[in-house]
Parts: structure tokens; sequence; C-alpha cells
């Protein structure tokens, strides 16, 4: 109960009337919260324990008959679940290590170390933020299936995704800006000190930074797990495919409860990874509005 | 603050193990030196955007002028894959999808989040609660979100018809009809993207001063009035952003329409971004897609530089 007054005032809450309504209200919320949220996860993951019969039946059931676990063992055999969850968390690790690698050393170039046409260079990176991402796909396919001057491909090889990940304007810019606010007089004494560039980065810049290292790893983490289109183009090759792309390809020639169970293992990682760290999250989130 | 760091270098300098300051010509080598290294720091990056970033936007505006299919020689061909795109039947429909889709996804997106996050504001309990689960669906991978309403919007044992079953209402085609499909498409990604605006509004709506509302219901303005003249003024930018950003996001809907429906039926969920793959992926024309990708481009490029000056003019002044 904090002392700000909002829409309603305290006063008028604190009447018999004005109670009624609010819990009257806030009742109504917490059940279409539940109904609009909370069902479809809950039917999801209970529809994966349905028998195949029971999952087609009207009108459905709103717990099993028998619970079953066949749903999920045999989505894990049957699709092949440990390969493409594998493949997912390759390509995630390495998108978040190379952006967390290049993105902070460039940032760190451009806030601290003062190169020749650096604002040009950052002026042609915040460009690109203006360049909506999937208008782009068809000519970065291209460019991702002959690299220019070295003509190799990165089709059906999560450089694929590792590299292209980097090219995140918006991360290396959060990354930049946070570099900006550093006190220059910290890094000016380690260099005194004798240190290097790379060990200011090191043992300086970066441990200030956890804040900022934090939004961007999982900004990172999650923009490549939720991604699906590049994925679908970079990977033709069904063993390399992410669990997204894979889901879709084998959605058509599954029975419907393993594909649910699936769908629930599928989403297991992301919401985990929430429900840790749904603090930072959604103080991410809502920080982002005020600062404008 | 940088006075200290300058006299600590004085201090430092005057202690004799330090080699004296290079002499002129050696200060342009150190120069050239710091140089290097600051291009090696930056080179990673560089590379990655040049290849990933800017290349494909200069590439994708030549191509849309060539005939294109990767492994032969690319041939100029003038504004023949303009022509050919506009002639296609689905180019129409593609167009009409995608804006239907967004004026839909942003009257829905725009006017419930706004609502959800006005009660939730005033609400006093639970408020992580709320949060966590309003989010939820955010973080469920949005090809799940899309098997999901596959599955809900079944016309035999499906959920949505069997809400409606239970509720005594006709039942509907759902993804499958020509006229509800775009809809059906519309509540899934409404569904699964809503968390995020919802406590962005939240958010803004807590940074409203207190003092207003007092004012204005001193004024003698009721609930309704309170909302219209603080509410919304207060939170017009915030507003405006979401609206921008959300007109973006769902003129490039692809997901959704390729897992739920494909397409169909009868090209009533065909959008740009989808005909865009088609074009590259089923016909093997990439002179088309890259056409159409350049006509999407520079309509979002309007409005990502409308957003970004909005942004950059506010930071400026606040």
């Amino acid at each position: 109960m904090s002392s700000t007054r909002t829409l309603i005032s305290p006063a008028a809450l604190a009447r018999p009337r004005g109670k009624a309504i609010y819990w009257t209200v806030f009742t109504a919320v917490v059940v279409l919260f539940a109904l609009a949220f909370l069902f479809p996860v809950y039917w999801m993951v209970t529809g994966a324990m349905k028998s195949p019969d029971e999952v087609a039946q009207t009108p459905p059931t709103l717990l099993p008959h028998h619970w079953h676990l066949g749903g999920y063992t045999d989505a894990w055999d049957l699709m092949q679940l440990p390969r493409h969850l594998c493949n997912t968390v390759v390509q995630a690790a390495g998108a978040w290590a190379f952006q967390l690698v290049f993105c902070t050393a460039a940032a760190y170039a451009l806030s601290k170390l003062r190169p020749a046409f650096g604002k040009v260079i950052l002026g042609g990176i915040l460009a690109t933020l203006m360049v909506p991402a999937q208008a782009l796909v068809v000519p970065k396919y291209l460019t991702a299936a002959d690299l220019p001057l070295i003509h190799t491909s990165l089709l059906n090889d999560p450089l694929g995704i590792w590299l292209p990940a980097v090219a995140n304007a918006f991360n290396l810019y959060l990354l930049k800006r946070f570099f900006d606010q550093l006190p220059r007089d910290v890094l000016a004494a380690a260099e005194i000190d004798g240190a290097g560039k790379l060990r200011i980065l090191w043992s300086v810049v970066l441990p200030m930074s956890r804040p900022v290292l934090g939004v961007v790893s999982i900004f990172a983490l999650v923009a490549v797990w939720q991604d699906f289109l590049w994925p679908l183009m970079v990977f033709s090759d069904t063993d390399e495919q992410p669990i997204s792309v894979a889901l879709v390809q084998l959605s058509q020639n599954i029975q419907l409860t393993v594909l649910i169970a699936a769908m629930v293992i599928a989403s297991i990682p992301m919401v985990a990874l929430f429900l840790v760290f749904q603090r930072h999250i959604i103080a991410g989130i809502s920080a982002d509005s005020t600062k404008g | 603050m940088t006075k200290t760091a300058g006299q600590q270098r004085v201090t430092k300098a005057a202690v004799p193990l330090v080699p004296a300051p290079p002499p002129a010509g050696g200060r342009r080598r150190r120069r050239l030196a710091d140089q290097a290294r600051a291009y090696a720091f930056l080179l990673g990056g560089l590379v990655c955007f040049a290849l990933f970033s800017w290349y494909p936007a200069i590439r994708a505006v030549v191509i849309a002028f060539q005939k294109y299919t990767p492994g032969s020689h690319p041939q100029w061909a003038g504004t023949a894959n303009f022509t050919r795109v506009l002639h296609d039947p689905e180019f129409g429909a593609a167009w009409r999808n995608t804006l239907t889709f967004t004026l839909l996804a942003l009257l829905a997106g725009f006017a419930i989040p706004f609502l959800l996050a006005l009660v939730l504001g005033e609400l006093r309990h639970a408020k992580a609660f709320f949060r966590v689960v309003v989010y939820l669906p955010v973080m469920i991978p949005p090809v799940v979100s899309a098997l999901l309403w596959k599955w809900f919007y079944d016309p035999g044992a499906g959920l949505a018809n069997e809400t409606l079953r239970f509720l005594h209402l006709p039942t509907s085609n759902w993804s499958n009809g020509t006229g509800t499909a775009l809809i059906s498409l519309v509540i899934v990604a409404t569904w699964a993207n809503m968390g995020g605006t919802v406590l962005i509004y939240l958010a803004a709506l807590q940074s409203i001063p207190g003092e207003l509302y007092e004012a204005a219901e001193l004024d003698g303005a009721n609930l309704l009035q309170r909302v219209r003249h603080v509410t919304v003024p207060q939170t017009r930018f915030v507003i405006l952003m979401l609206m921008l950003l959300q007109i973006i996001a769902t003129m490039q809907v692809f997901t959704e329409p390729f897992v739920i429906t494909g397409g169909g039926p009868e090209n009533a969920t065909v959008t740009v971004l989808y005909l865009i793959y088609k074009y590259a992926f089923l016909y093997n024309d990439f002179g088309g897609a890259c056409a159409l990708s350049v006509m999407l481009l520079v309509l979002l490029g309007a409005f990502s530089a409308l957003y970004l000056r909005l942004t950059r003019t506010e930071g400026d002044t606040a």
C-alpha cells in the first residue's frame, strides 16, 4: 500500500461502497487473468497427458481421465527433441556469446577509444534501427548463402545465426550508452596503473556493467529462442533445425497429444528463465517507458 | 572529477621510472597505434553490421531491379520485377490483409492493454501475480502460441467452439473461414504480445503525479473525466510510441499466418512478408521478393524514422 495516489483516491476506496467495488473488480480481474492467460497454458500441459481419443472428444474434459506421461516421452523420442533442443541451445548460447564479445568490444571502442569516423560508424549502426528486420530477410539470406569475397555458405551452420545476431544496433547502443556514463577518472586511473585497453575493458568496465550486461544477455537469449523466420530460412537440413522450426515442420504428421507435449517442452526453457528473472525482466520493460 | 585524474598523472609523471613523454614524431605514431587498437575492438561488430545490415539493405534495392536466381548470373531487368509483382493477384490481397491485420491488431492491442493497465494500476493486491501472468504468453515461443491457437480453433474438438457451445452461442469457422481467418490471427497476436504493452502502460500510469488527480477531483471531475483529462494526456507520448512500434511490428507478421492458416483460405491471410517468402522460396524469384521487400521497407522505414525522431526529441528535452 503506497501513499502515492492514483486515479481513484484512497478515501473513496476506504468507504464501504468503495471497498465492495474494489473487491468485486479485484476478483473479476483475477478470474479474467486466470482464464485468459493461465488456462491456455494449463490446457496445453494437461492436453499432452490425455489419451489421443480423449483429446479429440467433445465435450472436452477439464482433467484427464488417466494421466499419461506417454505424450511427453513420445515427443522426446519420436520428434528427436533432444537434438532440436540442443541445436536451439547451441544457437542461442553462441548468439549470446558472439553478441556479448563483439557488441561489448565495439561499444567500448565507440564510447571510450575515440576511433576516427566513430560518429559516422555510430550513425550507420543507428540507421539500421530504421530498417525493420524482417523486411530484409531475403537479401540477408542471399548474403548468408554466399558470403561476399570468401564465397562460403553459412546455411545449415550455427554461424548463420551467430554472426547476424551481432548486428544488433539496439543492444550495441544500450551498451554504448551505459559505457558513456562510466566515470572517466576510473578508467584513467587504471590506464596510469599501466593497464592496457583490453585489460581496462575486462577488469574495470565489465565488472561495473553487470546490470546492462544482464539486460543484453536476456534480450539476446530470448530473441534467438523465439525467432522463427530466420532459422526457417537458414536451416533446411532437418538435423540442424532449432525446436521452433522443427515443431512446425513435424506438426503435420504427428499425433496431436505428442505435438502438444513437444510444444510444452519447447516452452519450458523460456518460461523458466522468465520465472527466475521475472523481477529484472519486468523492471526492464517498465523502465523502457519512463526513459521516454 | 577530471581534475583529480590530471593531478594523478602529474604526480605519476614526476616519478623518474616512468619514461619521458615521447617526442613529437612518436606522438603521431602513437595516435596511429591508438586508432589501430580502437579499430581492432570495432572490427567484429563492424564486419557483422556490414555483412548482415548494410550490405543486404543495398542489395535489396539492387536485386529489386535484377532478374536473379542464386547460382546464375544476375541480369538487369529494369522495373520488370515491380510490374510483375504488382500484377500478381496475390499482391492486392497481401497488402489488404496486412493493413487490415495491422489496423485490427492496433485497435485490439492498444485498447485492451490500456484498459487492463488502467484497472491494474488501481489494484492494491497481488501486483506481482498480475504482472507475471500477463507477461507469461510473451515468453511462450511464438511458434508454440500459434500451434496452440491452431488447436483451439480446430472446428471439431477445438476449445474456441467448445466455449461458444458452452455459452449457447453459434460456433464459428475461426481460422478456416474466409471472413474470420484474419480476425482469428489478430486474436492470437494480441494474446501473445499484449503483456509487454500492459507493463509499459502500467509504468507510465504510475509516473503520473497524484496531485493531478487530486486537483481534478477537487474540480469535480468524475472517474471518466479524470481518465480523459489527466490519464490520457499524461500518457499520450507513451501511447504514440507504442502505436508506432506496433504498426512496425504487426506489418511484418509472418509466423501466425504461416503456422496457423498457411495463407489460406483463398488467400484470406496471405501477408506481405508471407508473399515475400513465397516469391523467394516457392517461386525461386528473388528479384520479385526483393521488389516486394523494398516496398515494405519504404513504408515501414517512414514509420521507424518518425518513431526515432520522436523518441530522440523527447529524450533531449527530458
